[in-house]
């Protein structure tokens, strides 16, 4: 994944919270790079930690139980863990952009869609109120949305779902950032608007030349939108590459099971599907070793020893002992 | 009961209506109506599963409601085993109630947290008084293992259970008195890919099992083909086709059918589709357009579609497959 500079890069991210319970380790050692004009997925169940991976390079995690234990996170040659809390300012919102998933939260409900919209170029770009109003309507524009002056004087509540889904957007994407990140962008949404804003997302992409992050349970957003993907499975990364190699050649029982798991269109109705037995391993308690292997068909005793990232074909990379013994599909 | 006969359905709506008034003003004098149902005719065949499929705001939910009666349709008719349920009163229902269950989509909301599981399961042979403690015992200890449950859960609370099991629990509590409907509204989508699959091949290991019918309401279409004999597809409030679970696939011809079937991500990269993509958003249910619903979206409105609202009617050389559309399209 890495033959071109990545404009971001997540070295061996380790993010831990400290609850009642103890120190949790959310995220363990995850690495990844992405590149300008390409967009690279994280795909993962709930508690994989690829939202909190999503929060660490935004230094948004909730304090004061989250935190960086180690790692770092490359962008435009800094390292965002050690950056001065201004400098980070800076670079939120303005350098790195952010979709969230419920854009009922993300936005305020109190303030007009001009306002906020706004703001963000007050912080970022202008010091003339007018002039920033001016660009937010803009924007609105840019994102698709129907007589943007009307709209800007408006709240969150009186636009639609998928409206306001373009506002986040558009205020994620004001400032001309460098990279996105989006956390389930279009889970809240329905099928017809989903598709509506993932179009949205591809040809903002092409104009701007940005690099995605797109955070995603739906293994169907993955191939229709993404160049690389990563399978993350109990904070750890369990299979990275590109994602054409991914879904034809998958070399980790995991990302194989969720892959056989999802009922398909072409497939005979009413059969029985294949699952992947039990759940997945609370934070509190991992197992030693692979974090998978009390689910794993190919489970023998050298997993009780934490598998390497080891090379499939260049770029592609599967965190399995016997991914070469895995039976052809 | 009348005897039933062997072809008939076991569920028989016409042109049921559901509309919520609509308060405001000062005096919250209800003016408008929301018309979340408005005017559904189907049926669904004694051990078949029709999947309900359509946007959110689209009706199905309350609709599952109407058939289960929790909510009182404005009009129209329920017919179960030839049985109005739409017109009784609370006492004469009571006797139906426990042949239609539902399963419910957030498993966490639609059980009590201050129960346990045993409690909750015995629940219904309580309120139907069914039973004695003893076999009443027996019963919980039998529907746990029916959904591939440890005895020892009817001990404990449902937070002590994953997302997953929590399914597992309502759907052992919707079966605790032998319905013959069940109606499963979103029951997986609240759940993780990997647990989702466990969750749909117990649904069907049980229609096997019991012969149940089901409908089975979701908004994504890979799962609710994967489950269904029969396809019905919703919009604002109305069905607009309604076919064999693989014709619709196959042969879809409402254009809405066509838009959200080509609008569904596949799993499957390089396959790029032509998409079609819909303009605009869901119009509300309390200031529908006039004549199709459909029409502001709709690529190949005219101004007949404009103007009159297209009935359900059966399609042309295809059998069993009906849409409300004008045109035959191409």
């Amino acid at each position: 994944m890495n033959a071109r500079n990545p404009i971001l890069e997540v070295q061996d991210l380790v993010t831990t919270f400290d609850t009642d319970g103890g120190r949790l380790t959310a995220v363990d050692g995850v690495s990844f790079g992405v590149q300008r004009g390409r967009t690279l997925g994280i795909v993962g169940e709930s508690g994989c930690g690829k939202s909190v991976t999503a929060l660490s390079i935004m230094r948004l995690l909730p304090q004061p139980m989250g935190r960086i234990a180690g790692g770092k996170i490359l962008f435009d040659g800094k390292d965002l863990v050690t950056l001065p809390p201004d400098d980070m300012h800076r670079i939120r919102g303005g350098r790195i952009g952010m979709i969230f998933q419920e854009p009922m939260t993300a936005l305020n409900p109190v303030h007009t869609i001009g306002r906020q919209l706004s703001e963000v170029f007050l912080l970022h770009r202008t010091k003339d109120k007018a002039e920033a109003w001016r660009r937010g309507t803009d924007m609105l524009r840019k994102v698709g949305i129907p007589a943007p002056e009307v709209r800007m004087g408006e709240y969150p509540h009186q636009l639609s779902g998928g409206m306001r889904q373009r506002v986040v957007i558009a205020m994620a994407l004001a400032c001309e950032p460098a990279v996105v990140i989006a956390d389930e962008p279009t889970t809240a949404l329905d099928v017809t608007i989903q598709a509506q804003i993932l179009e949205l997302m591809q040809s903002l992409q092409r104009d701007m030349g940005l690099a995605i992050v797109l955070i995603t349970h739906d293994l169907g957003v993955i191939a229709e939108t993404c160049n690389d993907v990563v399978v993350m499975y109990a904070g750890r990364v369990a299979e990275s590459g590109p994602v054409s190699e991914i879904f034809s050649r998958p070399s980790h029982p995991y990302t194989r099971g969720l892959l056989d798991s999802i009922p398909r269109l072409e497939q005979t109705r009413k059969t029985k599907l294949n699952v992947i037995e039990g759940m997945v391993p609370s934070l509190k308690d991992l197992p030693a070793g692979c974090r998978f292997q009390n689910r794993c068909p190919f489970r023998i005793d050298r997993c009780a020893t934490a598998p390497a990232l080891e090379t499939v074909t260049p770029g592609h990379e599967t965190a399995c002992h016997r991914w070469r013994e895995l039976p052809a599909r | 009961m009348p005897p039933i006969a062997a072809n008939s359905p076991l569920l028989e709506l016409q042109d049921v209506h559901m509309h919520f008034p609509v308060r405001e003003g000062v005096f919250l004098r209800a003016a408008r109506s929301c018309k979340a149902v408005d005017g559904v005719s189907l049926s669904l065949r004694a051990g078949e599963t029709l999947g309900l499929v359509g946007e959110s705001g689209c009706g199905k939910s309350t609709l599952g409601k109407c058939i289960v009666r929790l909510h009182q349709p404005t009009s129209g008719k329920i017919l179960f085993e030839g049985t109005n349920l739409a017109a009784l009163k609370p006492r004469a229902l009571k006797p139906h109630r426990r042949h239609l269950q539902m399963v419910f989509q957030d498993p966490v909301e639609s059980l009590n947290s201050r129960h346990t599981v045993g409690e909750i399961l015995t629940e219904p042979f309580e309120i139907h008084g069914v039973g004695d403690a003893a076999s009443r015992r027996a019963s919980v200890l039998a529907l746990l293992e029916k959904v591939g449950l440890p005895a020892v859960a009817a001990e404990r609370y449902p937070f002590e259970f994953s997302g997953g099991q929590r399914q597992r629990i309502g759907i052992a509590r919707a079966l605790a008195l032998n319905p013959r409907l069940l109606v499963c509204d979103e029951p997986v989508s609240a759940l993780d890919v990997s647990i989702q699959s466990q969750v749909l091949n117990l649904l069907l290991d049980l229609q096997r099992e019991l012969g149940l019918t089901y409908l089975f309401i979701a908004h994504n279409l890979a799962v609710v083909k994967h489950v269904s004999d029969r396809i019905a597809i919703m919009y604002l409030g109305r069905i607009v086709e309604l076919a064999d679970a693989d014709e619709i696939y196959e042969q879809p011809l409402h254009p809405y059918t066509r838009a959200l079937l080509s609008a569904i991500p596949r799993p499957n990269p390089g396959g790029r589709r032509e998409r079609i993509v819909l303009q605009g958003d869901v119009p509300s249910p309390i200031n529908p357009p006039s004549g199709c619903p459909f029409h502001p979206r709709c690529p190949h409105a005219t101004d007949r579609c404009r103007a009159e609202l297209p009935a359900l009617r059966p399609a042309p050389k295809l059998s069993g497959h009906t849409v409300a559309c004008h045109y035959d399209l191409p």
